[in-house]
Formats: structure tokens, sequence, C-alpha cells
């Protein structure tokens, strides 16, 4: 009481002060923050309204929002649209990688879960298994992707050579070359190289799993299985739910692992591949800047789509 | 040993600093260049009597054989007007798109160009502004196993039928006898720049136009276009494995030299390398000039050449560079050691050249007839409309739509991109 009143007497009270101070501490944090993310970013929607190209930049004129749609009337006398919006490769684009996006990340959770299950249970050797297990997601992509390309070759890749003998095909399959297969290698490999990821972060949910609810359980007489779903899931959901929106995030800009598997496949090209070649090898950085301003919309959508139907999950549990 | 070498090296770089008088320092350039077989390694020793007569040093930048990659990152880098790369190794069409972002050559190659094929030096020139000197110029050969051939009394194939037919029944024979993994032709059937040289081939010499023809006219949506992409469709898990679509150059010289392919269609700096000792098919093949769809015999004109960077700070002694790497030793020795087709006509002449690889003087008269890709006409597009047409091909050959239609919205999406005009 008398601190508070003393506080006032001498200027802006404690509360204030420590907003203050906060603030300072943090404005570095935000400077480099606006620097790194929200000038590029602002920088990039600002292109999308204009028609730069990688050689003239910083010349470039305003012309509203024709990269997304226009309307072109011909010398015929007809009208046509014209524009990211309407442009089937970019939809093409949309569709191949949100189906990547889902179908990878809803494989990753079950196999992710199912590796953090094995590994939080006590074995001999298990911080070996741990740390051999994340070695996928250590090795760097753009090497994966080629170790998987020269695998999944069909003159000389192992996989084939393998099923071959197996006698589970009977010619060699052209994983990257054929547009059926093409979506699966690339599944395949990213499937390969981020379960660790998703393991390791619903691993460190389970650990938060206080034991003794297992010990009631068990005393109890339950089967395994109804505390898996009735206490153990519950309970990890929190961070599983994080660990979908870190990987959704990812999927939804996913890049190099295309670029180097199914480089200019139209069954694999994925919207972070169409937009850079669009700004790179098309020159048209305009056209591309209002692709990138698309895939960033589009991302911004899911997540916050995410976030809130997770929310209203979270609310009925609580009655 | 190691300490020894260096101590040569270095008392020969003292040696070199005081007699090379006029240079005041000795310069190290950079030079980007795609990497295919040997080539990166052959070319250290290619600029090795030029770094011994100047006293400068190079070192090369190797980046990834597909043309499309290593283009991109040019474009970024000259975008950015990075000093960090001296001397650009482009390829035959890129003059019109990165014209801006290099030196004019004319001046200093003013003794040099009357030297090469005027055709070459007209390639690279853009408004009057000589954007590169030539290295080497391409044009692909029909690679055949003359073994295989005499074996079943084949002739070698002029028409694409021919090859269809002959490649098929030597595949067969031979699987029949334990070749489970021969195949009868292998070719590049990735999506990228290389789809276009081969497509290109097959519709021109079906007599179906140069997709964009030299007055600017959208000429690829006609009937011999269509039959020469399904005629090509047709090779698809026949006698080409269905990975063919995937291939790029040494994809498909990988089966090739392992022995695995009857007919192979590459450039010529395969041939030096079929002949290595590691190399399965030495001495059991020849090559031929590319067969027939009915009209004539069609070879995509390619080749590298050699371009200085407007941004680069040690300019002199780059262009120094290029003027040697264009001239006729450096020509020589690229030719001897990489197979690579000159570009100065008294070098087919050359009886060292003619023993050595003897591919070389048979090849002249296919490179002079051979096509250029659209890259005149169509400017700062031809990447676009290059994309748009491999993507169509591709898209025929793996069987999603038929050739007839891809080629209409083709021609469709080529006149969005020409606009009102290239």
């Amino acid at each position: 009481m008398t601190d508070q009143t003393l506080g006032r007497a001498s200027g802006p009270s404690l509360k204030q002060r420590r907003q203050r101070a906060a603030f300072w501490f943090l404005a570095p944090m935000l400077i480099a923050l606006f620097f790194v993310a929200a000038w590029p970013l602002l920088r990039t929607i600002w292109f999308s309204f204009t028609d730069a190209t990688l050689s003239n930049l910083y010349d470039a004129e305003w012309i509203g929002f024709d990269n997304y749609l226009q309307t072109r009337e011909l010398s015929s006398g007809r009208v046509v649209y014209r524009g990211t919006l309407v442009d089937p490769a970019w939809w093409n684009a949309v569709w191949n990688t949100v189906r990547f996006s889902f179908v990878s990340v809803f494989f990753e959770t079950i196999f992710g879960l199912i590796v953090a299950l094995v590994m939080n249970a006590e074995f001999k050797g298990r911080s070996l298994v741990r740390a051999a297990i994340l070695i996928p997601w250590a090795i760097p992509t753009i090497v994966s992707a080629k170790m998987w390309s020269w695998m999944l070759n069909d003159q000389f890749g192992i996989l084939n050579d393998i099923l071959l003998n197996l006698g589970l095909i009977s010619h060699r399959i052209a994983w990257t070359a054929t547009p059926e297969t093409a979506m699966t290698a690339v599944l395949i490999v990213d499937i390969w190289k981020t379960t660790p990821f998703m393991a390791l972060l619903i691993l460190a949910g389970l650990q938060m799993v206080p034991r003794d609810i297992y010990e009631a359980a068990r005393i109890d007489g339950i089967h395994p299985v109804k505390v898996f779903f009735r206490v153990t899931l519950p309970l990890i959901k929190p961070a599983v739910m994080v660990a979908v929106i870190f990987r959704m995030l990812d999927a939804l800009r996913i890049f190099d692992l295309v670029y180097v598997l199914t480089p200019n496949s139209a069954a694999t090209k994925t919207m972070s591949v169409i937009s850079r070649e669009n700004m790179i090898d098309f020159d048209k950085f305009a056209y591309g800047a209002a692709q990138s301003t698309l895939l960033f919309a589009i991302i911004a959508v899911f997540v916050s789509l995410y976030i809130w139907l997770g929310r209203v999950d979270l609310g009925g549990e609580r009655r | 040993m190691r300490i020894k070498s260096i101590r040569t090296g270095l008392s020969a770089l003292a040696v070199m600093a005081i007699t090379s008088a006029p240079a005041a320092w000795a310069e190290e350039l950079f030079y980007v260049s795609g990497a295919v077989g040997n080539a990166l390694e052959n070319f250290k020793v290619i600029v090795k009597p030029w770094e011994e007569a100047t006293g400068n040093t190079v070192t090369i930048v190797p980046m990834p054989s597909s043309t499309s990659d290593q283009f991109a990152q040019y474009r970024l880098w000259l975008a950015a007007g990075t000093s960090d790369i001296d001397l650009y190794q482009t390829d035959v069409i890129w003059a019109p798109q990165l014209a801006d972002h290099f030196v004019d050559l004319s001046e200093a190659a003013g003794d040099l160009i009357p030297q090469h094929f005027p055709s070459v030096i007209e390639s690279q020139s853009v408004d009057g502004k000589l954007v590169a000197l030539p290295l080497f110029t391409d044009a692909p050969a029909l690679y055949y196993r003359s073994d295989l051939l005499e074996k079943y009394g084949k002739e070698v194939p002029t028409t694409w039928e021919e090859l269809t037919q002959t490649a098929q029944e030597v595949q067969d024979a031979e699987r029949a006898e334990g070749s489970r993994d021969l195949w009868g032709y292998v070719w590049q059937g990735n999506a990228y720049e290389g789809l276009t040289c081969n497509a290109l081939e097959w519709v021109k010499s079906f007599g179906g136009g140069q997709i964009v023809e030299a007055d600017g006219t959208i000429s690829i949506n006609n009937e011999n276009a269509v039959k020469a992409l399904e005629t090509a469709q047709g090779w698809i898990g026949t006698i080409s494995p269905g990975g063919v679509l995937s291939y790029q150059e040494e994809e498909a010289r990988g089966v090739w030299q392992t022995g695995n392919a009857v007919f192979m269609r590459n450039w010529p700096y395969a041939y030096a390398l079929s002949e290595g000792d590691d190399s399965a098919v030495k001495g059991k093949f020849d090559v031929a000039p590319l067969p027939t769809g009915g009209d004539s015999s069609a070879a995509t004109l390619g080749g590298w050449n050699v371009a200085v960077s407007r941004y680069s700070t040690k300019q002199e002694a780059a262009i120094s560079l290029a003027l040697f790497l264009a001239s006729v030793e450096g020509q020589k020795a690229g030719a001897l050691m990489n197979g690579n087709l000159p570009t100065i006509p008294a070098l087919y002449e050359d009886a060292e050249i003619a023993e050595k690889v003897p591919l070389i003087p048979r090849w002249k008269e296919v490179f002079e007839q051979a096509v250029p890709r659209p890259s005149a006409p169509v400017k700062g597009k031809y990447n676009e409309v290059s994309a748009k047409f491999w993507s169509a091909v591709h898209n025929t050959l793996s069987g999603n739509g038929t050739a007839a239609e891809n080629l209409e919205i083709l021609e469709l999406d080529l006149d969005d991109i020409k606009g009102s005009d290239w």
C-alpha cells in the first residue's frame, strides 16, 4: 500500500514501469523481426501490385490488381480473364500443395505417435534408439532428396531391386517420372524425413504425463488400449496440436524436396515451386510475388482455421 | 611431398610475378560452369597455358548439369550485380535474355571473330553487341551399338520408323538371351530444356516446323508435329524405359555406358567418355546423324559460350581468358579432351583432332544443318515458351492428354505469352 502511494507520487506506477521496461527489453527483438520478417513480406505484397521484373526491380510501376485478375478485350471483341486467380497452373499447384500437406501431415502424425510411444517405453538402449531415429531429420533435405532420387531410380535404384526380388512388382517402376507415382514418391520421402520431428514433439508431450495416472489405471485393471484413448491421448493433445501446426506450416510451403526429386513435373509442382519459377525462370517477378502473397494468405487462413477449430474442441472438454 | 609441391608452386609463382611484368597483380578469376562428364577436370588442364603465360589463376565454380537450373542461378547473381563471378559459361540460347549483364566483346575479339563460323557469332550478338565468345558448338548424334547391329545384321537406321523396329527386335532378341536390363533407345525425356531439344528434333524431322518460326508465327499446332509426338509416345515402355521421362543427358549416358542400350541420343561429349577405359561399350559403338521422320534429319543446335560479367572488377584479365578459351589453342584442347565441336572451321581439317576424335570432322555437316531453338524470335520470353513446350510434350509422353489436344492448348498458351508481339 505504501509502495503504491509512494510510486504514484513519484511518477508512473510499478505496473507502468514494468511495462515500459518490458518494451525496452523486447525492442531489439521487434526491430529484428521487422527487418527479417515484416519488411520482406510487405515488399513482396507491394511487388505483387507492380510490373516488376528481376532486371528492373526498383523502377517498377504500380498496376493494381492486374497480376491477380484482369480483363482483356481481344480484337474480336471477346473479353478474357487473365492473372493468377484464373491461371490453371496456379490452381493445380494449390491443389498439389494442399493434397500433399494433408496426406503427409496425417501419416507423419500417426507414425510419429507410434514412434513416440515406443521411445517412451522403458527398454535397454533407449537413448541409442532415440538418437538413431533422429537421423533422417538431421540430414539436409537436399542431400536426402538426392539420395532418395537415386534409390528410386528406375534402372539402378535399390527400391525397385528389392521389390522386384521380393516379387511384389513385375517390372521396374519409374517412381519420379510417371505422374501417377511422382506424388507418392515425394510423400514417401517427406514422411520418412519428418516423422522423427513429429515423434520428438509428441515424446516431449508424453513425458509430461504423470506416471501415477498409469499406476492408478493399472490397479483398476483398465485395458491398455482404453488407457491410451482415455488418458494418454487427451493429455498429450496440446502437444500434438502444436506439432501439427508446425508441420502444416512447413508442408504448405514445401519447396526443396519437390525441386530436387521431381523438377518441373506438373503432378507435384507446389505453390512455392511455381512462384519461384515465375519470379526467376520466366522473369515475371511481380506475377511470382502475387503468387507468394496468395501462398501467405492461404497459410494464414489454414492456421487460423486450425487454431480456431482447436479452441472449440478444448472448450468442449472443459465442461 | 605436399610441402615440396607447395614450395615449388610458390617459387613458380614468384618467378611468374617477376617475369610477367605488365600485369601488376596476379588476379584470381572465378569461372562458373555446369558440370558434365569430366569437363571440369579437363578445364583445369585447358586453362593451364593461359595461367602460366599471364600469372593469373582461375577457380572454377561448379554448377548442376541442368541448363535450366544454371540459368536461374545466373539470373539471380546477375540481377544482384554480384562481382564474385567474373566469367559465365553460357548456353547458346541465353544471349538475348542476359545481354544487358555482359561486357561487349566485339572490340576485344576483333581479330578472333573472322576465324569462327559467322552463324555462331551471329547467335551471340544482340543489337550489334557481342555478348559472349563461342567455346564449342553442339549438335546431337545417334549413338548405336555397332556390335549388336552387326550381330543381328541390321543397318544403321535412317528413319524413326526403322529405329523403332531395329531397337525392338534387338532388344527382344538380347533379352531372350539373358540381358534383362537392355533397352532399345534412351534419350532425354525429363521436363527441362533438354526435352525441348529432343522434341524439336522429332517435330522438325517430321516436317512440323520449329515451334515458333523465324518471323514470329506460332507453327507448332500441325498434323506433322502431332505425328512426331505420337511416334515418340509409342517408345515409352516399349523400346525406352518408363524412367526416360526423368532422364537428362547424364542419366541416359549412365544406361548407355553400362552397355544397357542399343541406341542413345546424346551430344558429342558422350563420345570421348564412351571410349573411356571404364566404359562397357568401348570400341563397340559408333555414331550417326539422327533419323528423319520423312522430312530431313534435324539436330538441335546447342553450344556453350563464355561471357564476361559487367560487374566483374577484373574485367581485363577476364576478357583475356575469354579470348584464350575461344582461340584455336583453347578450342583444340577442348576438342581433344572433351570431344567438343569447335566453332573454328579450320579445326575440322586438323589432323590431330581427326585422328583422336574422328567424330568431329564428320560432324561439320550435321552442325551446319542444325536447327536453332526459337530463342531469337521470342527474345526475353524464350524460357517461358520452352517450358510450355516441354510441358506439353512431357504431358503427351506420360499419357496425360493426346498429342493433338496438348498441342492445341500449347498454341493457345503461346499466343497468350506472345500478346501483341514477342
